[in-house]
């Protein structure tokens, strides 16, 4: 039995629930063969991947969903063997680069000249070209995205490609100019709530409004987690009513402890405990990005407003450090440190303003 | 213009793919440098080596989508025909292994070749055809250090019978000795003007009607790079055709389609960093004026939400603040600093919404000083 999220998931263009207008554009670009490079980006849950599977389907039919899965072994420069699975139907391929690391470039390139060089069998295709879908296209290498822009531009009489992507900035300008950017709005209240809805009537039961209310808060536009909330809620009480309590992930709950510990007490010792959590989360893989801007999300809203700036500043300039640097615990660690400093100072009141400006 | 004598020999269209099914962008590609749009300094010295047949090693750079790559190959096919293109031509990009190991192999054996005699052209048009082959290395600044150290050599070896011409987006990262053999040229952002004639010139191509307004909203909005403008150009056109009855492109297709953040979006975030509007605009709801840390914090994650990008927002307040008519110079400087940091961040990878939080307390705090 399959999830909510899966089982109701849209399937044609006809059935997005929001962003009309934007299926419009789509409908009207995947009806002509002069399709163009693509680069779907926006907030997670937003929909974008089940957008890109709608779009695929308006361009070759119902064949795209039939899905197979192929074993394939690529060669690094370096001659080592890598085996990396593929998703594919006869018109499309997926890719996610996170799942091939360092090699991205490598297995991205094989792919693609393999595509571009084989043509379209399947005289009853509606389309000539095949579509290459990547997704998380912000985690390519630079290598990757340097390879891709004149091959984008070369095989593009039998190829697409639509990357997806959460943001855009780490994307180098070549490969933004060869695509048409499509932007995925989070969906808003009154859509969110309309998508729950209609889940709850196809599964036949009443959504209680303040129910949905409580949901849609949480979820803060991403619908994917709304949706599993809300059959994980239904699980524990059928009827919906009466206090509910979202469970936060434990991720989550953990960064929040840790967030709170950083305020209790300003110490070496503490520093150790902090960083002992801290290694547990990597080691669980959560992503450091996520790691700093739950812990500091937290602490603005514990710390006195005058502070509330100044834990910012330093988490966005330690995410930097430490997309920049290779041991992400180094520079976790030194912000928690500067934030430990910054808090005691302010509160034995010691004026830090000219420290913060350099 | 002339037009190219059809004798085309029926295998070679089996290979081309038929115009009406390929992008635009690639579509208009132009064939002859004389094609070109702007860029009239390089255009005119390459016109003069296609008359005395001599040509430097050449490096070409500048930003994306201001025809780099399409004089290069233009230039090669004038110079060449399709006849000879094939033994005359290599070309070489990112996509292909360029190693220190291929350029030793690959590059170097395609480099000493001496020219094979030039065959008559089937098309029935003479072409120059000088002396020597031509490799194009396209996108040269992902090469290794080693590897374009390696090309010193063979540069110089084998000139007489072997021109180079690298093509790149970042010019600093092409070796100094490279780059003092070739002469280079810059690939300018294209002006306003020939971008809005190329753009007039594609859609009575394609026969879609264009106002003057949504051509200058077409130019604004790409920033030079006449690549993304006919990209917009193009879906814009599909969207207003597939509408019941067909309608005319409109500017905020435009807008919407590049990805511009709405005026009225990017107004409200900056009068909540106490950028106020100026004159003309007020007509934003300003009733709830607040800006302590909390508020700004919730308009931050009202703009995530939306999926604006990090760049769109920063260059889009960048402009506003810049030009803002009140502010004064000091102010200006200060949040200057800012925007240049926070954008050197988004190159680094700096995550967008954190950024784009603390850009806008950074400006917050800078117009408060
Ligand atoms: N100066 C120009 N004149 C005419 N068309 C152009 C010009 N610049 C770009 N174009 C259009 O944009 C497309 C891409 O141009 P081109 O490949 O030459 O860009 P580039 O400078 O090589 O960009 P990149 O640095 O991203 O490789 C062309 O197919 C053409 O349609
Ligand atoms: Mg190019």
């Amino acid at each position: 039995m399959s999830l909510w999220v899966d089982k109701y998931r849209p399937r044609t263009l006809d059935s997005l629930h929001y962003h009309a207008e934007l299926t419009a554009r789509l409908r009207a670009l995947a009806s002509s063969g002069d399709f163009p490079h693509m680069l779907f980006f926006g907030p997670s849950g937003a929909g974008k991947k089940t957008r890109v599977a709608c779009t695929l389907r308006e361009l070759f039919g119902p064949g795209v969903e039939k899905i197979k899965i192929d074993q394939r072994v690529f060669m690094t420069p370096s001659k080592r063997k890598l085996d990396v699975n593929i998703v594919q139907s006869n018109f499309h391929i997926e890719i996610t680069p996170s799942d091939v690391g360092m090699y991205d470039r490598v297995v991205i390139q094989e792919i693609l000249k393999e595509i571009a060089q084989t043509q379209q069998v399947d005289l009853n295709a509606k389309q000539r070209f095949k579509v290459v879908v990547i997704s998380e296209a912000d985690s390519l290498s630079r290598d990757a995205q340097a390879a891709l822009r004149r091959t984008m531009e070369k095989y593009m009489s039998n190829m697409r490609i639509i990357l997806c992507a959460n943001s855009t900035s780490t994307l180098i300008a070549p490969i933004k100019s060869r695509c048409l950017l499509i932007r995925v709005a989070a969906p808003n209240e009154d859509e969110m709530s309309r998508c729950l809805n209609e889940v709850a009537k196809k599964e036949r039961f009443d959504l209680p409004p303040s129910a949905a209310q409580e949901i849609i808060q949480d979820s803060n536009g991403n619908l994917r987690k709304a949706l599993l909330v809300l059959e994980t809620l239904k699980m524990q009480s059928p009827d919906l009513t009466g206090p509910l309590t979202i469970a936060k992930p434990d991720w989550e709950t953990y960064c929040h402890k840790l967030a709170d510990m950083i305020l209790q007490e300003q110490t070496p010792q503490r520093v150790l405990d902090v960083r002992t959590k801290l290694y547990e989360l990597l080691a669980h893989c959560i992503p450091p990005d996520v790691i700093i801007k739950t812990i500091s999300n937290r602490l603005v809203d514990n710390v006195a407003e005058p502070l509330k700036a100044d834990v910012i500043h330093w988490a966005a300039f330690y995410q930097v450090r430490m997309r920049l640097g290779s041991k992400k615990i180094f520079h976790l660690e030194a912000w928690v440190i500067k934030v430990m400093s910054l808090y005691k100072h302010f509160f034995y009141d010691v004026d830090l303003t000219g420290d913060f400006e350099d | 213009m002339f037009l190219k004598p059809q004798t085309k020999k029926p295998e070679a269209a089996k290979h081309t793919v038929d115009p009406a099914l390929q992008p635009w962008v690639e579509k208009y590609r132009p064939k002859t440098i004389d094609d070109i749009s702007s860029q009239d300094h390089t255009v005119a010295v390459l016109r003069k080596t296609l008359q005395s047949t001599n040509l430097p090693h050449l490096l070409f750079y500048g930003p994306p989508g201001t025809g780099k790559t399409s004089t290069i190959l233009a230039l090669a096919r004038q110079l060449y025909g399709p006849a000879n293109f094939r033994n005359r031509v290599l070309e070489l990009n990112a996509s292909d292994e360029r190693g220190i190991a291929i350029v030793r192999d690959k590059i170097k054996n395609f480099a000493r070749q001496t020219p094979r005699a030039a065959t008559a052209s089937a098309d029935g048009q003479v072409y120059p055809c000088p002396p020597y082959k031509i490799i194009i290395l396209d996108e040269a600044d992902s090469m290794t250090q080693d590897a374009q150290g390696a090309l010193r050599r063979i540069m110089e070896t084998y000139a007489r019978i072997t021109r180079f011409c690298l093509v790149c987006n970042y010019v600093t990262r092409i070796i100094e000795p490279l780059a003092s053999r070739c002469s280079k040229f810059r690939f300018k952002p294209l002006e306003s003007t020939s971008t809005l004639s190329r753009l007039s010139y594609i859609s009575s191509e394609e026969h879609v009607g264009v106002s003057n307004e949504v051509l200058q909203t077409l130019v604004d909005a790409s920033g030079g790079d006449l690549r993304r403008s006919i990209t917009y150009l193009q879906s814009a056109s599909r969207l207003a055709a597939s509408t019941q009855p067909p309608t005319p492109i409109t500017s905020v297709d435009v807008l919407e389609i590049a990805g511009v953040v709405p005026d009225h979006v990017i107004l409200k975030f900056a009068s909540r960093l106490g950028i106020e509007p100026s004159g003309d605009t007020m007509d934003i709801d300003m009733s709830t004026q607040k800006t302590g840390f909390d508020s700004i914090r919730e308009e931050v994650r009202l703009l995530v939400r939306e999926g604006y990008s990090g760049t769109q927002i920063l260059s889009q307040l960048h402009d506003l603040t810049i030009m803002h008519p009140t502010l004064t110079s000091r102010q200006k400087a200060r949040c200057a600093l800012v925007f240049a940091e926070t954008d050197k961040a988004f190159c680094d990878g700096g995550d967008e919404e954190l950024w784009v939080l603390e850009t806008a307390l950074r400006v917050h705090k800078a117009l408060a000083a």
